[in-house]
């Protein structure tokens, strides 16, 4: 198995950018997501991969062999990789198994073996009684299912998925990220993940490009992209919590309770330095900072609460019980992580 | 509230009047066409149906439709489907001049196209005679043929597999062909394991509609078949007509019903063929896929820009050169350039002041009646169950599917005798004719408004209805202002029809009441091709400019409401 490597990838339409300098190293097997908001150029720089777009610059390689730079250009069906698209993308003029079986098809495979390889990867996503159907007498999460079969059935080494869960309901779409993790440890394949949903991203991922206007912001763990965003902006994306301008503390300095709650003491505002709290490091007790109950909602397992400092900053917290709306409690706060500010 | 509801309910039972009364109008004539054929049945063989059905003549005709409208369908089919083909899934440059002169031809009125081509070919041709290249005196003219018709009735109907075919490759989804090369296919194998599977029912849609049009085209076999005495079915019903008058109505009656039922045969043939091959498609159809022709793109160009010269720029610059000789024979030279004909049609001959006329009044009052009555015809026809939507559809559709003469043999048994109560007799009149148009043309003014009026936001009336708004009030403020764009797309349509039409009126005209369509197929037979050519290169003048014109209206309309506009 060989790695994918994307060394400074950039794609300009006209004068937009739309990815910019791009460089990523992904081991194999190694399960990526991309993930950014819309218009942030992750589906961009799914379609380079695939070869459906040219790069404007920089270079993809799998392994030693180079897939694309701004002279070359390998076009996609030889890159033997596999796709699901956000729609599925199922042939309506064939049927499953036809759909399933084309890939092999083209690779000249026929007779006996064509039909094994289709029925192994019909049995995979346990469709096998399904062979016969057309894609359009199926459920949305059998075609997903269809969809993936038919790019597991040549064994790439590369399989690219394009928001696929976007068109399914949130009940279908945990048991196809169970399919997803399933068909990861079966196959070994590197996958590449393009999503707008944290918490799709998060829950499947070994690691997780951030990105924004065409930019990375940071590529990292799910947990490092929690515990230790970058900046700001990353910090609001991911995860609750509450963003503190505090007078002291450099970037990436994880401050302890003692130093937190000395800068946050002094803050009244006029601090520079953002500082992020997650709701988890914020205790309700008998001392700490003065703040107001603004909201408490209703979560299943606690409360959520929005207080407000004595300087008007907001801060989220948790409770395991009520607390009246407009109470006032004391805050400790027992960890925070200094972020680079936002340009 | 009381004064509200009860405004509602009189606008509903009026529109609801109307509609009922539209389509009696739209069912009527054919009703009447079909008791006429079928009438005396129990005198045997003595019966119209009986007499037609045993004439060899009749089967010759049927024999030279199918072969001519068959030879023209796989023409239109060779053509339109190369231009649908490389305009929408390549990157050619110049697509959207590409598609305006393709489409040019459908516009054309069938008779000048046959014209044009007519003074492109043969030994009298001033174009050929000008550059030095005509055949010898003497030779045939190659187009007064069956194959001259086939061929010219091949190019006329080819936009419509054109548009039939870019419809169904629009909406392929960019995913579905994706798809297919990652999982290995080469450009060569995407076309054909998944474009043509996918759009073959664009393929059918296009090639029955080629056919059907062909089966009721008149003036193309007119021009080109009566004088090689090449009779297809409407040129028989018109020359019959035109040598007995209406004392063979009852015959001609069950000569058109021999055409409609062909024409419903083929449309049926299409729906059940299509039918069976029309897929759900899922996925983002918004840029179909772009193939890259790289080094053979200039070549595919000048494949397609050639082509376009031979079936477009070079019968119309026959034409024109034709317009400007002073006689037919004579080459142009800068000596002999005169625009005599043109002086001598627009100045002299009354009849041509008095045609035009005739077309512009027919034509333009068509459009501005089918105007008004398509706003609340849409505006109600919405509000009915899906069920009766389509059914009145069909009905306002049928008058426009059967072919022109079939409807004026129609119209002629339904009003050649005094219209009963009002003792008006329609024959003979203008009237008549006016009355044809509407019923013809009503379908092609009217899809426009129910497809925009389906992509209104239904909110948009609602919120004026809770700030007050009564059921006209809202029709006119609201309503209307947005659908004024359609409504006028329509009309323009219906217009550019009715002006040059000449299958109707050729058997409905009568001294006086001539139109545009007719004069040049008079002028024509009546050998003064000069002035024929004058007056149809105003003609096109004309047609290019309304389509003009209704291209700069194209950013306020629905996506196909403008033919040649995706």
């Amino acid at each position: 198995m060989e790695g994918l490597s994307i060394e400074g990838v950039g794609k300009r339409f006209g004068d937009q950018h739309a990815v910019r300098s791009l460089s990523l190293e992904i081991e194999p097997g190694e399960f990526v997501a991309l993930l950014g908001p819309s218009g942030c150029g992750k589906t961009t720089m799914l379609r380079m991969l695939a070869g459906f777009e040219r790069v404007s610059a920089g270079r993809i390689a799998l392994g030693g062999r180079l897939w694309a730079d701004t002279t070359h250009h390998l076009p996609p069906e030889q890159r033997n990789m596999g796709m699901v698209f956000q729609s599925y993308a199922l042939w309506p003029h064939m049927n499953v198994a036809d759909n399933v079986g084309y890939p092999v098809k083209l690779r000249g495979i026929g007779g006996n073996d064509y039909r094994r390889r289709v029925r192994e990867a019909l049995a995979l996503v346990r469709l096998e009684a399904y062979a016969e159907r057309s894609p359009q007498e199926l459920s949305g999460g059998q075609r997903q299912r269809v969809a993936l079969a038919r790019c597991l059935v040549t064994s790439p080494s590369v399989v690219l998925l394009d928001e696929p869960l976007a068109n399914l309901d949130r009940h279908l779409r945990a048991s196809m990220e169970e399919c997803f993790r399933d068909f990861h440890h079966r196959t070994g394949a590197t996958l590449v993940y393009v999503t707008h949903d944290q918490s799709e991203a998060m829950s499947l991922a070994d690691r997780i490009a951030v990105m924004k206007a065409g930019e990375l912001v940071q590529w990292a763990t799910p947990e490092t992209l929690y515990r230790q965003p970058r900046s700001e902006w990353l910090a609001g994306f991911i995860g609750d919590g509450s963003v503190l301008s505090l007078p002291g503390g450099t970037p990436g300095q994880v401050l302890a309770t003692d130093m937190l709650m000395s800068l946050a003491s002094q803050a009244s505002g006029a601090g520079h330095q953002p500082v992020l709290v997650r709701p988890e490091h914020v205790q309700l007790g008998e001392q700490g900072l003065n703040a107001r109950v603004e909201r408490s909602i209703f979560r299943g397992e606690r409360y959520e609460l929005s207080l407000r400092l004595a300087d008007l900053t907001p801060l989220v917290a948790y409770s395991p019980r009520a607390i009246a709306e407009g109470s006032e409690v004391k805050a400790m706060l027992t960890q925070g992580w200094c972020l680079e500010a936002d340009a | 509230m009381a004064s509200v509801l009860s405004h509602g309910g009189q606008q509903r039972r009026l529109f609801s009047l109307l509609l009922v009364l539209i389509v009696l109008l739209s069912l009527i004539p054919s009703l009447r066409l079909l008791l006429e054929a079928l009438s005396d049945l129990g005198q045997g063989t003595g019966s119209p149906l009986w007499r037609v059905l045993t004439s060899t003549s009749t089967w010759r005709a049927l024999w030279h439709s199918l072969y001519t409208s068959t030879l023209g369908m796989l023409l239109a089919l060779l053509l339109g489907g190369l231009f649908a083909f490389v305009i929408t899934l390549t990157d050619v440059r110049g697509k959207p001049w590409l598609v305006f002169c393709f489409m040019l031809p459908m516009m054309i009125p069938p008779q000048v196209t046959a014209l044009s081509w007519l003074q492109l070919s043969g030994p009298a041709s001033p174009l050929l005679n000008s550059l030095g290249i005509a055949p010898a005196l003497g030779s045939p003219q190659p187009l007064y043929s069956a194959g001259g018709i086939a061929l010219l009735l091949g190019i006329q109907s080819a936009p419509l597999v054109f548009l039939a075919l870019r419809t169904s490759l629009l909406s392929l989804p960019r995913e579905l062909i994706e798809a297919a090369r990652i999982s290995g296919a080469s450009q060569a194998q995407v076309w054909g394991h998944m474009i043509l599977p996918i759009t073959r029912s664009g393929l059918i849609v296009g090639g029955a509609m080629a056919f059907i049009s062909s089966l009721g085209n008149f003036g193309i076999p007119a021009m080109l078949g009566i004088p090689a005495g090449y009779l297809v079915l409407p040129t028989l019903i018109y020359q019959r007509m035109a040598s007995f008058g209406t004392g063979v109505l009852a015959e001609m009656a069950a000569l058109s019903m021999l055409i409609g039922l062909l024409a419903l045969a083929g449309v049926a043939l299409q729906q059940f063929l299509s039918g069976r091959s029309r897929f759900g498609l899922v996925g983002h159809s918004g840029r179909p896929h772009d193939f890259a022709l790289g080094r053979w793109r200039g070549g595919v160009e000048a494949v397609l820009v050639t082509m376009l010269a031979v079936i477009l720029v070079a019968p119309l610059a026959a034409l024109v050169v034709s317009s400007l000789v002073p006689a037919m024979g004579v080459p142009l030279t800068p000596e002999t350039v005169s625009l005599e004909a043109f002086r001598e049609m627009l100045g002299r001959q009354g009849v041509t002041r008095r045609a035009m006329r005739n077309s512009l009044v027919l034509a333009g009052g068509a459009a501005l009646m089918l105007m008004a009555l398509s706003l609340p015809l849409a505006y109600h026809l919405q509000r009915l169950p899906r069920r009766w939507q389509g059914l009145t559809l069909s009905a306002i559709e049928v008058p426009y599917a059967l072919p022109g003469v079939v409807l004026a043999v129609a119209c002629i048994l339904l009003f050649v005798r005094p219209l009963p109560i009002v003792q008006v007799t329609l024959y003979g009149t203008l009237g008549l004719i006016f009355v044809a148009y509407l019923a013809r043309f009503l379908v092609v003014c009217l899809k426009p408004v129910v497809a925009s009026l389906a992509q209104l936001d239904p909110s948009l009336e609602e919120a004026a209805q809770l700030a007050g708004a009564g059921p006209w009030r809202r029709l006119a403020g609201i309503i209307f202002p947005l659908m004024a764009p359609a409504l006028f797309a329509g009309g323009i349509l219906v217009f550019l029809l009715a002006v040059n039409e000449l299958t109707v009126s050729a058997l409905l005209w009568s001294a006086g009441n001539e139109t545009l369509g007719v004069l040049i197929f008079n002028l024509d037979e009546g050998g003064e091709s000069v002035l024929a050519s004058a007056l149809a290169v105003l003609v096109v003048a004309l047609v290019a400019g309304l389509m003009l014109a209704l291209n700069l209206l194209a950013a306020w309309l629905p996506k196909g409401v403008i033919p040649w506009k995706a």
